[in-house]
């Protein structure tokens, strides 16, 4: 082995051993500073997914959707109501949707119900989500029976598992055909859940919605760039506490890092003053250090975010829960997708490792090139 | 060996309390010899050996070591010469807590990059030879004084070094840990190496082993 590589090693060998010697300081070191990575990541990494489902969740749905309106409240859309929508320029495609909630008394969970074409769906036959095909045990040409509302048992024949890759949209979903749906649901025949159109130009959305309105007063027409600007000053405001958090752990952080610079222990003057008098130079003495500012921060960095990893996508980021409950006002229940983004990274491990490793460098460089005499007294 | 000249050392220089510790010294330091250092406290001898040891500068006057002016060498080169050619045993013994023995000895050979093997190996002869072998892995708060500053002696033969320097370094032993200490410093002269010493005790300074006594007083050489 080269002079060199030794030397490194003796080095780190040394940075080891220190570290060993002041266990308990480094160990609740290494604590504080994995739990502010680990706090920092999960809010980063909880926001980011959440951007991420959004942006699924609104990739995927259809421009307009019209709700009925009866005494405030949500209905089934009746008969005819299609056909008096009439054309409307601009709007590109019309359908009427049919879904529901199905509480599933074996897993305790709700599923999803939507209505296909006998083109994507034929009848007696279903195809279900991954995860609840998970849940349940199910794989393709499977039968599965669902106790209806009124008390009837169905039996289907599981067509296909639905993909995974936006598991948010599809986690719970069953597709079926529209005359088993009506016949599971007893849902009165010609009657929508509600009804989507497709508008192809983002600056025709507020005229045919204006159009809906006046056609149909009793319904209401939601538009997904309203449906993503709510989102949007959701996250935002839940963002602002984030960055309230986040700004507070930096300042922690800060404090941390500075007391550590400042608090250069007599003792490790004195150390230093020793292995220079040894015969270490002042560069060795500064590369050590290195070492040992790397060791801590890069062990805290992975653990903290590790720790936020799976606290984020395996625990639904458990911890935050109070602060985050609101969500439960958009989905009714969701589990995040694993989303990294790459920056968002970078930036967390500049702001965190680079800090930490500088401010530990000024004072040991300060004390490590002044003379080493003082060790003779 | 070791040539100063006109050394003058002042400490806060420009400053109210400046201070000057040393007043021109000129001495010559022939190689293989043990020299010892006397006076009053205060009067300079620790000062003097940081300076020919290359801890630290004199403010003005030359040091040469075999022959080469090393007074105006920059911080680096003379780290690497006190690495190659000073061993040092401090007064206060200065081992570094926490660590094994063996790792205390080791540490001054760490920069040079030799192998690890090497270095353990080296380090159990040096202890084997001040009879240290058994107390390799203790940790250096555990030994008594004397095991101590033989952890430091080897500490300081670890990079085989030409000069070695010690600071009062009887000043925690007792009379038989002293009369031990004096031995092993006949061995170094055996070995030709150059031993530089400060002491105020009578047994080191009038030992056989102490080839030349040089008194200082206030800064200033009184004569042998
Ligand atoms: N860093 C310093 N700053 C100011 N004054 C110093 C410094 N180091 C030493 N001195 C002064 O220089 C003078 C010489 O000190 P030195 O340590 O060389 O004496 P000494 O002969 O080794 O004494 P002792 O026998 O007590 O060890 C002393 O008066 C001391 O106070
Ligand atoms: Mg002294």
């Amino acid at each position: 082995m080269s002079p060199w590589l030794e030397k490194q090693r003796h080095l780190i060998d040394f940075t080891l051993a220190s570290l060993a010697r002041r266990k308990t300081r480094n160990l609740g070191l290494l604590l504080v500073y994995t739990l502010l990575v680990f706090v920092l990541a999960s809010l980063t990494l909880f926001s980011n997914a959440l951007r991420t489902e959004a942006q699924y969740v609104l990739a995927g749905s259809p421009e307009v959707i019209l709700q009925r309106m009866v005494a405030g409240r949500h209905d089934l859309i009746p008969p005819g109501y299609l056909d008096k929508i009439g054309r409307i320029r601009g709007v590109q495609k019309k359908e009427g949707r049919l879904w529901g909630y199905y509480y599933d008394p074996v897993l305790n969970a709700n599923y999803t119900f939507m209505a296909r074409p006998a083109s994507e769906v034929a009848d007696g036959m279903i195809m279900v989500g991954e995860a609840l095909a998970r849940e349940r045990g199910l794989a393709k040409n499977n039968t599965i029976s669902f106790r209806s509302y009124s008390g009837k048992l169905f039996t289907f024949e599981v067509a296909a598992v639905l993909s995974p890759d936006a598991e948010l949209l599809s986690a719970d979903l069953v597709l079926l055909a529209e005359g088993d749906f009506r016949r599971f649901f007893e849902y009165p025949e010609g009657h929508y859940t509600d009804i989507a159109l497709s508008v192809a130009n983002p600056q025709e959305v507020r005229n045919v919605a204006a159009k809906l309105t006046a056609a149909l007063p009793d319904s209401r027409p939601i538009l997904r760039e309203e449906v993503q600007r709510t989102y949007q000053s959701i996250f935002d405001w839940r963002e602002g506490i984030m960055l309230t958090v986040l700004a507070g752990a930096i300042l922690a952080f800060a404090i941390l890092a500075w007391e550590k610079a400042a608090g250069l222990s007599a003792e490790e003057k004195r150390e230093i003053g020793i292995l220079k008098a040894i015969g270490w130079e002042t560069g060795d003495v500064i590369r050590m250090k290195v070492w040992e500012g790397l060791l801590i921060s890069l062990t805290a960095f992975l653990l903290g975010f590790l720790t936020a990893y799976v606290h984020v996508f395996h625990f639904g980021a458990a911890i935050f829960e109070p602060v985050l409950k609101g969500w439960s006002v958009l989905y009714p229940k969701f589990a995040l997708v694993p989303a990294i983004d790459g920056l968002q990274v970078a930036t967390l491990f500049f702001f965190t490792v680079f800090p930490y490793t500088a401010a530990v460098l000024v004072p040991i460089w300060r004390a490590a090139i002044t003379d080493p005499d003082a060790v003779m007294r | 060996m070791i040539e100063l000249s006109n050394i003058r050392k002042a400490f806060n220089q420009g400053q109210s309390n400046e201070y000057w510790a040393l007043h021109g010294i000129d001495l010559a330091i022939e190689a293989g010899k043990v020299t010892a250092f006397r006076g009053p406290s205060g009067s300079g001898k620790t000062t003097l050996l940081t300076i020919v040891g290359c801890l630290s500068r004199p403010t003005s006057g030359r040091v040469r070591f075999k022959g080469e002016d090393i007074s105006a060498l920059p911080e680096r080169f003379l780290t690497d010469i006190r690495r190659q050619s000073f061993g040092f045993v401090f007064q206060q013994f200065n081992l570094i807590k926490g660590l094994s023995a063996l790792e205390n000895v080791i540490l001054p050979a760490f920069p040079t990059g030799r192998p690890r093997a090497k270095l353990v190996a080296a380090a159990t002869e040096l202890f084997e030879r001040l009879q240290l072998a058994h107390r390799l892995q203790a940790r250096v708060e555990w030994l008594s004084g004397g095991e101590q500053q033989r952890v430091a002696i080897a500490r300081a033969l670890i990079n085989d070094p030409e000069v070695i320097i010690a600071d009062e370094p009887t000043a925690n032993l007792d009379t038989a840990l002293s009369k031990e200490f004096m031995a092993i410093l006949e061995r170094f002269t055996e070995a030709g190496k150059t031993v530089l010493l400060t002491s105020h005790d009578p047994l080191v300074v009038e030992s056989s082993a102490v080839h030349r006594v040089v008194g200082m007083r206030d800064g200033r050489l009184t004569g042998e």
